[in-house]
């Protein structure tokens, strides 16, 4: 293997890319300083000067309102400038290519790059271009990572579980598309977690995934039983009929989310999403909105772990 | 150079003279990691009413830009509100001001307080912007390039370290 | 025109020859070997001690990108690359822009690389009418023009009835169709081999069996119509383990495989290498090592360089993004030493793979040494270090997932007809 394109030569990050190939330390590193920074977002002055002149550009090649708010509000509570680029509607439509587009951005002196992405692993080959300066954060890239969201999963698992060597986690739904998973069960195995279960029909599971160190299970009942955190993924509208699945109707009833179904795992599980919720197909409401639910607070453990990461890459 | 006082003797000395600067308004900060270890001393000595804050300026250093973001910063914790208070900021030893200057911009973040005072164990010399302390235990002179810094060991006893710096 | 080569190790893959001699081509062909060529007059004499003398390499599969895609290389460039690499014949499959599916563009074709008097060119006509997959194309003309196969480069016909009568009408003509296996649906979507690597990298995945379920349909449709079938860029094990038990069976079939392929597993692709996007695409580290010996063994006839150059505007995009394929024509000499080394073949056995044995596949009678066989000669120096950098390479494709390594075998002199078209001290 190359050697990992995240790290600077003294193993400090110098990009976040991806969570996999991140050493131990480094993502102990990142949950402590959110840690931190959750304090400073308690505050009434939910602002540190950290990023006091830089400039964070936002660049979505594929639009998400929502997690595109989350990096703004961690860059300007970093003080950070940050200019919002929705790419999808501009440049990419003329034609222009995606590092052409980079490279006029960093002539107008960017100090970071805020990455969402269609296509797996274009935030690496943006990394392989950038000025030694430069940064860049990946938001998301097709079905590859979401590093940010998998780290503020673990953030969340952190705060109500403590040790995650004792842990058993359940990813349940469609892990075949899915960045969040992917990022998830890298930082889990990285941490030590000893059971990570992957759940969903065949069609949803993509090839060879046990060897990602996750045990696969088809019956969600199963699967379910004993976890003490359940992780349920999105299930994107344009695939929840076809040849995947034959209805979203029929999918909440194999693998969605019931209280009964909830009651299988320990009393004290907790159960996460990463938004946004298709109530009814992946998650039954009563449970979304129920005491083990902790769905809100992963939001907002969001932006402190995203200020972190944005202030580790930076300082380097 | 002279020896190196002992930490320990210098406390009662200091809590001693901050006694009579004490008000109902008053409450303690300690700035992490020796400052923190210092005000969990000062702070059941005076018999304070507002629980102890401590503070980790690493979110508002001026060498950021040059060091990066410190390793495992500690979570800032004020369980009081700031606003009116006369502050006693402690820290063990004050040297270029530097850490100061970052505590009292991250303070002011957290509301308007009627005074600050700074309190220090030692204080160095070598200020590099127009800070001193309003309370020192000792004063000493340390040759650039070394490193004076508090130590705690494991019963709790408070010492001096002298080390080069990195 | 006399030339003598001299002193050199002459290699013969065809007879298995390798042992000291003396060349001589006069008129185009071979004119004497060994001692009838010892002491021939000659106009011009090359001096080969202590490189190689063996015949031309004839790569099956080359695009240069004419016409249409003069952006991205020209016939100039990829000529001039070509006889760089050593190779003397090629065969142009017909993915150019317009298709080869008309007996003008073919004809144009060869006489734009007739005029450039390089290697010799080998036009594949497209089997079905802008490769669509639903008209026949006008073989017998394409074949007059110049055409000595039909294939769908990397555009599987869907249908099955057309693919049927297609190699019905081929066969009738005793035509050679050479084409892929791959089926267009399981294939769809997908930019990686489906298995650990692409899961990991959050890449479509293309199944195995998307290989050997079009590979059991050709063969079978071969036992019914008994086609002359070339399977091109065999990918996996699964697929050789076909071939073999289809070939023990008698059906008139060979294959072969893209010289990447047998290097080159998923792995390689790191961090979303786009040099690394290929059709096929590279699969596990177990199905390299299948090629690799079923090209040792003979189960696969030949390597090919699959050459497809492509610009950077194209290449410089994220992995799914990114066009297929790689660089080849001047990396098929050094990649085949490598694989025949590693595989502990002798150096004849190893030329075999891009010489006779493709030879054979073509229909012509070059691919050998031998008295009044064609004068197409490399001499090559198999222990020269090549550093694989753009500047280096001729073809205007600088797409290599090789970039930055060192291959051994350098050419220093590459004879078509007898006529020297490249020198390098």
């Amino acid at each position: 293997m190359p050697p990992n394109p995240q790290l600077n030569a003294n193993g400090e990050l110098q990009h976040l890319l991806s969570i996999e190939g991140l050493p131990r330390e480094i993502l102990i590193r990142i949950l402590d300083t959110a840690e931190s920074f959750v304090g400073v977002t308690e505050r009434e002055v939910k602002k540190v000067p950290l990023l006091r002149g830089k400039s964070v550009f936002n660049l979505f090649f594929e639009s998400s309102t929502r997690t595109r708010t989350t990096f703004e509000i961690a860059a300007k509570r970093l003080s950070a400038d940050v200019i919002n680029l929705n790419i999808a509607a501009s440049s990419q439509s003329k034609g222009e290519s995606l590092l052409d587009t980079v490279a006029n951005l960093s002539a107008m002196q960017a100090d970071m790059f805020v990455v969402r992405h269609a296509s797996s692993g274009a935030p690496f080959l943006i990394a392989r271009h950038v000025k030694p300066h430069e940064h860049v954060i990946n938001a998301g890239d097709g079905r590859h990572a979401h590093p940010t969201q998998g780290l503020l999963d673990l953030y969340t698992i952190r705060h109500y579980k403590k040790d995650f060597r004792e842990l058993t986690v359940a990813v349940v739904g469609d892990v075949l598309h899915s960045r969040v998973a992917r990022s998830l069960i890298h930082g889990l195995t990285t941490l030590g977690v000893p059971e990570v279960r992957a759940i969903g029909p065949q069609t949803l599971m993509p090839a060879g995934v046990e060897a990602l160190g996750v045990r696969v299970y088809h019956d969600v009942r199963e699967g379910l039983r004993d976890a003490d955190v359940v992780v349920m993924l999105r299930l994107q509208n344009e695939r929840m009929s076809g040849a995947l699945l034959p209805s979203a109707q029929e999918f909440f009833m194999t693998y969605g989310l019931t209280a009964e179904r909830l009651a299988l795992a320990k009393p004290a599980a907790i159960v996460m999403h990463p938004g946004p919720m298709n109530r009814g197909v992946e998650i039954d409401s009563s449970v979304a909105d129920g005491p083990h639910s902790v769905i809100l607070p992963q939001v907002t453990f969001g932006i402190a772990v995203r200020m972190a990461v944005m202030s580790m890459v930076a300082g380097h | 150079m002279n020896a190196l006082p002992e930490a320990e003797d210098l406390l009662q000395p200091l809590v001693d003279e901050l006694r009579a600067r004490v008000t109902p308004a008053s409450a303690m900060i300690g700035l992490y990691t020796g400052g923190a270890w210092l005000a969990e001393r000062l702070h059941p000595m005076l018999g304070l009413r507002e629980p102890l804050g401590l503070m980790d300026i690493a979110f508002y250093r001026d060498d950021y830009h040059k060091q990066g973001l410190k390793h495992d910063p500690k979570r800032t914790r004020i369980p009081f509100d700031v606003e009116g208070k006369d502050l006693l900021l402690v820290d063990d030893v004050l040297y270029t001001g530097r850490t100061v200057r970052a505590a009292m911009n991250e303070l002011f973040d957290y509301g308007r307080p009627r005074s600050i005072a700074l309190v220090v164990l030692a204080d160095r010399g070598g200020r590099q912007l127009p800070i001193c302390a309003q309370h020192c235990g000792a004063r000493l002179e340390v040759a650039e390039g070394m490193r004076l810094r508090l130590k705690r060991a494991e019963g709790g006893r408070l010492s001096f370290e002298l080390e080069h710096a990195a | 025109m006399r030339t003598l080569i001299r002193n050199g190790r002459l290699v013969d893959p065809a007879s298995g020859r390798d042992a000291p001699g003396d060349l001589l081509l006069a008129e185009g062909r071979i004119a004497a070997l060994d001692g009838d060529a010892k002491g021939a007059s000659a106009d011009r004499v090359i001096d080969a001690t202590g490189l190689v003398v063996a015949p031309g390499l004839i790569d099956l599969s080359a695009r240069l990108r004419e016409p249409g895609y003069e952006f991205k290389a020209t016939l100039e460039s990829e000529m001039d690359a070509a006889v760089a690499g050593g190779i003397t014949s090629l065969a142009c499959p017909p993915d150019t822009d317009p298709p080869l599916d008309e007996p003008g563009l073919v004809d144009m074709l060869r006489r734009r690389a007739k005029a450039l008097a390089r290697a010799r060119v080998y036009p594949i006509g497209a089997l079905t009418a802008k490769l669509e997959g639903e008209r026949l194309t006008e073989m017998a003309q394409l074949a007059a023009a110049g055409c000595v196969a039909f294939s769908q480069a990397n555009t599987p016909i869907t249908n099955t009835q057309v693919l049927w009568r297609a190699l019905q009408y081929a066969a009738t003509f005793g035509y050679a169709v050479w084409l892929r296996a791959e089926d267009r649906w399981l294939a769809q979507g997908g930019v990686a081999h489906d298995g650990e690597v692409a899961t990991r990298l959050g890449l479509a995945g293309i199944p195995v069996f998307a290989e050997t379920v079009a590979l059991a349909t050709l063969l079978e449709l071969v036992r019914s119509t008994g086609t002359r079938l070339h399977v091109c860029r065999l990918s996996s094990a699964a697929g050789v383990a076909l071939m073999r038990a289809a070939r023990r069976e008698g059906l008139p079939i060979s294959c072969d495989v893209g010289i990447h392929h047998v290097h080159l597993s998923d792995r390689d692709l790191g961090y979303f290498d786009a040099q690394c996007r290929l059709e096929p695409p590279l699969r596990s580290q177990r199905d390299r090592e299948a090629l690799a010996k079923a090209l040792a063994d003979g189960v696969i006839d030949c390597a090919v360089s699959d050459h497809t150059p492509v610009d950077d505007d194209h290449k410089q995009l994220p992995f799914g993004e990114a066009e297929p394929g790689a660089t080849g024509l001047e990396l098929l000499l050094p990649l085949a030493l490598k694989w025949g080394a590693e595989q502990k073949l002798g150096l004849a056995q190893t030329l075999a793979r891009v010489t006779s044995s493709p030879a054979r596949i073509l229909g012509v009678g070059a691919g050998r040494i031998a008295a009044q066989a064609p004068g197409d000669v490399i001499v090559f120096d198999p222990a020269a270090d090549f550093r694989i950098v753009p500047e280096a390479l001729r073809s205007q494709g600088k797409n290599s997932p090789f970039l930055g390594h060192e291959l051994a075998g350098r050419v220093r002199a590459t004879l078509v007809a007898g006529k020297v078209v490249f020198e390098q001290p």
